[in-house]
């Protein structure tokens, strides 16, 4: 089976800092893949290179199974790769349905909106994927009065109504209790339901050891190591994670690993 | 079996609409409209009662239904502006270059196709100003507002002009006299503020200005063309003010270089008394109509009353803070 996406050998620097070197990252159909690294390690580097963002300086990029000479954010999008950042996700005034269908609002006759329509799906979404349990919650219902996990849901939501392939989330449990935390993962379970595959960036190593298949560990611009996580219980990871920091290398770790 | 078959296909039952929601959403949704209905016709209870020789008569109506639509028409398309957290303050100005052009070519119909295109065109230079370099909107169009005041009053010498040539058709359409009694632009605010509507509640250009207005980042990160949505409603705001100039000339029948100067407190406080948020992302065109009113009457309502003229800026003053806490205390009231 093709991967979904495949990416070798991509480095990147920025004015003579090296940001990646000799990166590959594998996301398998239907696999969450977990970004582990510390702040600098290069993480939303990688990650702009996937969306189109910013373009590697040597490497290559696969998309099932097909080279792509080049990838740029509209190029991106169109394939299926759609990124959810936790504070610049949602239009907090606007009601439920205009945030689902942000920019892509469905028009009916003479191009006007659709708004019927876009009620009526949003609805189904509510009921069917993020089983909003509060009566008080209706597709007009601002997102403003929603909690944090639910408005990572309904960005989770709105990615896969749009037949997303990737989804790739940004630390979407920054900052939220362990309710909407507990929420927000179930949201990324959810994902993986669907068929669809999702890239989960975390400084919660908690977090990411819960939802995801595959761990990848990036640390000064490096991949230092994969692993799954069912192989490894939460306090040998803290171990070795202590250990790439130390040394910057997953494998010498020893017991274990891989 | 026909029983059965009916039953499947029934789609899954909503969970029941409980009347404390509808009541939550209802607020949410018209709280504010609400308030500035309410407001609106206490007013006008208490210059009928007040008054009732003014304003139990249609010629004050008359009235009103000539001079309103000059700020309103303005202010609606400056709630678009609003809503995309931007603010416009140069269209008193607008209004006169509008103007001037429309006579300076001495042709009627042709000078108003070039009045309006003027404006746009100053409407443009606003949203260039704003979306290609990056000036705020607040400064922005203070700098066009004094500009373009400055260049009228250079190629008019100061001197203003009548507008006899123009006294047929288009005259007729923009100031007539429906019926004898009824000003024509009093029905071409009701028709802009209908197509506003529209454009803002069913058109993706509507939907794209409350999105940008609100979270700029995520809209263009959603693929809204949010450099072209301010464009837009930067421009429309300049086709207004022309098309407001123009009309208010061609009421007094005499062009004045200073058209419009008087225009801009009353037309923003129409749009922050509607209950459009300075903050963007929520406005609506029905609280900007229903405030064009209640700003057009608190003058010839002072007057009425026998209240001294020169206490006009005191309750214009009192009039807008009361409303704009009213509204703070109805947002609040709506976020819990």
């Amino acid at each position: 089976m093709t991967n979904l996406l495949e990416l070798n050998g991509i480095s990147k620097t920025f004015r003579g800092v090296l940001a990646l070197e000799d990166v590959d990252l594998v996301v398998g159909e239907n696999e969450i893949v977990g970004l582990l690294g510390d702040n600098g390690a290069g993480k939303s580097t990688l990650i702009k290179i996937v969306t189109g963002f910013h373009a590697p300086d040597s490497g290559t990029i696969t998309w099932k199974g097909r080279r792509l000479s080049h990838l740029d954010v509209q190029h991106a999008r169109e394939l299926g790769i759609e990124t959810v950042y936790q504070e610049r996700a949602l239009a907090d005034q606007q009601s439920l349905w205009r945030n689902v269908f942000m920019g892509r609002e469905r028009t009916g006759r003479f191009g006007l909106l659709d708004v019927k329509a876009m009620r009526s799906e949003t609805e189904t979404l509510m009921r069917e994927f993020l089983r909003f349990t509060s009566k008080s919650v209706t597709p007009e219902s601002p997102v403003a009065t929603m909690s944090g996990g639910e408005r990572q849901g309904v960005a989770i939501a709105r990615a896969l109504h749009f037949e997303a392939e990737l989804i790739i989330l940004d630390e979407p449990t920054m900052g939220l209790s362990v309710t909407e935390t507990k929420k927000t993962l179930d949201f990324v379970r959810q994902i993986k339901t669907a068929g669809k595959s999702c890239i989960f960036i975390d400084h919660n190593i908690f977090n990411v050891h819960q939802v995801v298949d595959r761990v990848v560990l990036i640390d000064r611009g490096r991949v230092a190591g994969e692993f799954n996580p069912r192989d490894m219980t939460i306090v040998e990871l803290v171990e070795h994670l202590q250990h790439v920091a130390e040394t910057g290398s997953f494998d010498e770790a020893g017991a274990g690993a891989r | 079996m026909s029983v059965q078959s009916t039953e499947v296909s029934r789609p899954l039952p909503l969970p029941p609409r409980s009347r404390e929601r509808d009541f939550a959403t209802l607020f949410r949704r018209y709280g504010l409209q609400s308030a500035t209905s309410l407001m609106a016709i206490a007013l006008w209870i208490v210059l009928m009662v007040g008054a009732s020789q003014t304003w139990l008569h249609f010629d004050i109506y008359s009235a009103l239904m000539s001079t309103v639509p000059l700020t309103g028409i303005v202010a609606l398309t400056l709630t678009l502006v609003v809503v995309a957290r931007e603010i416009d303050l140069s269209f008193g100005s607008v209004m006169a270059v509008g103007t001037w052009v429309f006579m300076s070519v001495h042709q009627p119909e042709l000078g108003l196709v070039a009045g309006l295109a003027a404006g746009l065109g100053a409407g443009l230079l606003n949203g260039i100003i704003v979306v290609r370099f990056g000036v705020p909107s607040l400064v922005a169009t203070i700098g066009t507002w004094f500009f373009w005041g400055g260049i009228v009053v250079y190629g008019t010498g100061g001197n203003g002009g009548g507008t006899d040539f123009a006294s047929g058709f288009v005259t007729h359409l923009l100031t007539g006299r429906i019926g004898g009694y009824v000003p024509a632009e009093f029905p071409w605010m009701l028709g802009i503020a209908i197509v506003l509507w529209f454009v803002l509640n069913r058109s993706r250009f509507g939907a794209h200005v409350y999105l940008v207005g609100d979270n700029d980042q995520s809209a263009r990160m959603m693929g809204v063309r949010t450099d072209r949505v301010r464009m837009t409603a930067f421009a429309l705001v300049g086709v207004a003010a022309a098309f407001a100039g123009i009309a208010s000339t061609l009421e007094a029948n005499y062009f004045w270089p200073t058209v419009g100067s008087g225009a801009m407190l009353p037309t923003v406080a129409t749009v922050f008394l509607g209950g459009t948020s300075i903050f963007g992302g929520r406005g609506t065109v029905f609280g900007t109509v229903v405030a064009a009113f209640v700003i057009g009457a608190i003058e010839p309502g002072i007057v009425s009353l026998n209240l001294t003229g020169l206490l006009t800026q005191v309750i214009y003053g009192a009039v807008i803070i009361g409303a704009l806490v009213l509204q703070a205390f109805v947002l609040r009231r709506s976020e819990r």
